[in-house]
């Protein structure tokens, strides 16, 4: 057990997976000799070698249309897309290409890839650093989407997503990488180093892709979160002092709608968190099927809160992000309805 | 009229153009065929040099000392049906017979097929009239292993590397025997056993991963080399720029090959190339050797693939090969080239027709005749009728012999996620 940045989680990770299977290849970016603007990839190069990680020309498009080459080959690339907001060029390879490759070609060709994005803002970092497409990915059929909140889980989702014989999209809130983001930002940052999920075990361990988790027991309402937002959620349960179930979905799709169910069907009550902009956001299918599936246990209409319909700004960011007061007054809206 | 809801920004300013006594206005160039339908085809403006005069470099060469490949085309063929020059005598008798029969076979299957969808059987049909050379020799100067990552105009790879003509007319059907489930269109064949990847339909995207499998080849120390295919207006997409910086950054051990077929679907060849001089010559930017060849000339074909590959064996990275080459039909059996291009405009096209030109060298070389050439035509034509007869057993598209309804859901993943073995529950199947 060490503790961790999520930064080092995701490190470790492919580190433990580098070593343990010579067909792991990482490169994006400034990802070789520098390790990644993020630094996530900070010394594989040097342990092991120019061939196994190694820096890209600037094409999105480039980065994936090779890893899906490599992946129909037989080697287990995991590539680094600078940021999210970088994805569009390569959004072609991963939607006729790397989904489809194993269904089309009837498991001739199949495509065990994983693309690492940071995404979400935050940071000050405007439209072209802080968006949240993962809707973009869970309406393409035949690739996964994760969203790790914590070290711990950073670990072990990549390392079931490396493992993974399909593609994945693995989202790294940015916000995240060095702590835990509670929503204000105008207060001090707390490090990983003192949360729990800090702590990431050593070595290999894997946690299975479309497992959530609750992060907080309650009978009031359902929250469900993923990323940074499982923290201001956590921040905005602790100022509204109710007693919310907050759940961590850590993976889009495959989707644990079991846990779901079951706790919405508890609560009668549901909010559902997200950063990225609210229409057609995955907030939307998440409500269509809270609503199939608990009807008749609802007790309040599903309510949803996500950044506006607006380009991630600048200047504004903490009028855009969904911070605490927002899914307060949404949470005290849904126990009053 | 002032509207006081309007606020300025939504007031647009007028679009006049503003004249200057300095220039000229500006117009915008839009490049035109040198022929369109009713004209006399003219192909004046494509320079062919004769067989036999363009040199064959060492394969270590630099892109930049064999510039002038970029732009000439190589030749072996000449008009009395000799082979000539350095390009030539690399293939025995034996070998070129079996190349002309896999034309002949491609040749024949296209016509069958094309029929068969006009009959209703399928959906939809390519074929590769004029153009058969181009795969069908590539085809010989691979190994077993190599990787072909195609677009849907190479079943000469197919036929050349012994896939069996009843899967091809299977998935042409997508019947029960359809190796890919009904999943794909006609002729997007997928066979990972003979060097051929799945055919995606989405053009280009298939360049930059023949990129990635050979630097993949290369990072696990392997032999096996990559071969990309792109038409000639395909290669405007950012792939093909992806493509060729990654291979030219890596040095990957992968043939790039553009079949300039003079047409994309109804637009001329002019528009996808631009103020470049040739497709080829777009390699010499990366400092990728680049050459044109013949693509009707079967030996040429075959001897310009030979050596790209043997670079690529030898470390010593990519080539880019521009196929200079006709499309006799039309794109698909979706469109009518009558409408866009001179309707005799194959028959004037200055390199021929690829089965008539080997058979004729095979003729001048003693090894062939009319007679043997009529002979096994038809018996050729009996091969495919009952590779096509067989297939249709196993049903044709509007049939009742089709893939199921169930196996709409099987391998879009390995293993089947909840939600979609509850939508299958839900389609009852």
């Amino acid at each position: 057990m060490t503790r961790r940045t999520m930064i080092e989680a995701i490190r470790d990770a492919m580190d433990v997976m580098m070593s343990r299977d010579s067909d792991v290849v990482v490169f994006g970016e400034d990802v070789g000799y520098f390790g990644g603007v993020f630094r996530a990839s900070q010394g594989l190069q040097a342990k092991y070698g120019k061939s196994r990680c190694f820096d890209t020309p600037i094409s999105e498009l480039g980065i994936v249309g090779v890893a899906v080459g490599m992946a129909a080959y037989g080697l287990k690339p995991c590539v680094e897309i600078q940021f999210a907001d970088y994805m569009y060029p390569a959004y072609d390879q991963i939607v006729s290409e790397a989904a489809r490759l194993r269904y089309r070609s009837n498991g001739q060709f199949t495509c065990p890839l994983v693309v690492r994005m940071p995404t979400g803002g935050g940071i000050f970092g405007g439209q072209t650093h802080s968006q949240s497409p993962e809707a973009l990915f869970t309406h393409v059929c035949g690739i996964k989407t994760v969203v790790p909140s914590n070290p711990r889980d950073a670990k072990g989702l990549l390392i079931s997503a490396i493992e993974d014989p399909d593609p994945v999209i693995f989202l790294e809130p940015k916000r995240l990488y060095n702590g835990p983001f509670d929503g204000h930002h105008d207060r001090p940052v707390t490090p990983w180093s003192k949360h729990d999920l800090g702590e990431v075990d050593d070595g290999h361990y894997a946690i299975p892709l479309g497992s959530a988790a609750i992060r907080r027991q309650g009978e009031a309402v359902t929250i469900l979160a993923y990323g940074t937002m499982v923290h201001v959620a956590e921040t905005a349960v602790a100022e509204v002092g109710i007693d919310a179930e907050i759940i961590d979905l850590r993976s889009l799709l495959p989707l644990d709608l079991d846990t779901i169910e079951a706790s919405v069907k508890k609560t009668g009550r549901c909010v559902i968190v997200h950063e990225a902009t609210l229409t057609s956001g995955f907030g939307a299918e998440l409500c269509a099927l809270v609503q199939t599936r608990c009807f008749y246990h609802l007790e309040a209409p599903i309510a949803r809160v996500a950044g506006w319909d607006t380009p991630y700004p600048h200047a504004q960011e903490w009028d855009y992000f969904p911070g605490p007061a927002r899914i307060g007054r949404a949470l005290i809206e849904t126990l009053e309805a | 009229m002032s509207d006081p809801n309007l606020t300025r920004e939504t007031v647009i300013p007028q679009r006049e153009a503003v004249q200057s006594a300095e220039y000229a206005p500006l117009k915008l160039h839009v490049p035109e065929p040198a022929v369109r339908p009713g004209g006399t085809p003219d192909f004046s403006n494509i320079r062919i040099p004769r067989a036999g005069q363009v040199d064959r470099p060492a394969i270590d060469v630099d892109a930049e000392a064999i510039r002038d490949l970029a732009f000439s085309v190589i030749r072996v063929l000449n008009r009395d049906g000799e082979a000539v020059g350095p390009w030539a005598g690399a293939l025995s008798d034996t070998e070129l017979l079996e190349g002309l029969r896999h034309m002949m076979i491609l040749r024949a299957f296209d016509a069958r097929m094309q029929t068969a969808q006009r009959q209703g059987k399928t959906s939809f049909y390519m074929q590769h009239m004029g153009e058969e050379a181009v795969s069908c020799a590539f085809r010989k100067a691979l190994r077993p292993g190599d990787m072909n990552f195609p677009t849907y105009r190479q079943a000469g790879l197919l036929i050349a590397g012994g896939y069996s003509l009843v899967e091809m007319a299977c998935q042409i059907y997508s019947n029960t025997h359809d190796p890919l489930k009904g999943r794909q269109l006609p002729v997007m064949y997928s066979s990972r056993e003979h060097g051929f990847f799945s055919i995606s339909g989405n053009l280009a995207t298939q360049y930059i991963q023949a990129v990635g499998w050979a630097m993949a080849s290369a990072i696990k120390n392997d032999t096996k080399i990559a071969v990309g295919w792109i038409g000639d207006g395909a290669t405007a997409e950012s792939d093909f720029h992806a493509a060729l910086v990654f291979a030219s950054t890596y040095r990957a051990p992968v043939v790039l090959n553009i079949v300039n077929n003079q047409w994309a679907i109804s637009t001329f060849q002019g528009i996808a190339r631009g103020g470049s001089g040739t497709f080829a010559a777009r390699g010499l930017g990366f400092g990728i050797p680049a050459l044109r060849v013949d693509g009707n000339d079967y030996l040429a074909v075959h001897a310009v693939a030979k050596w790209a590959c043997e670079r690529a064996r030898r470390n010593l990275g990519p080539t880019l090969i521009e196929h200079v080459t006709y499309r006799v039909g039309a794109h698909s059996t979706s469109d009518d080239p009558a409408g866009y291009r001179p309707k005799t405009e194959s028959e004037a096209w200055p390199l021929g027709d690829p089965v008539i030109r080997l058979k004729n060298h095979l003729i001048v070389r003693g090894a062939w005749s009319e007679e043997r050439h009529k002979q096994t035509e038809a018996e050729i034509l009996d091969t495919v009728i009952a590779a096509q007869k067989e297939a249709e057993g196993y049903g044709t598209l509007h049939s009742e012999q089709r893939p199921s309804a169930r196996d709409m859901f099987e391998g879009v993943f390995a293993e089947m996620p909840p939600h979609l073995r509850r939508q299958r529950q839900e389609a009852g199947v």
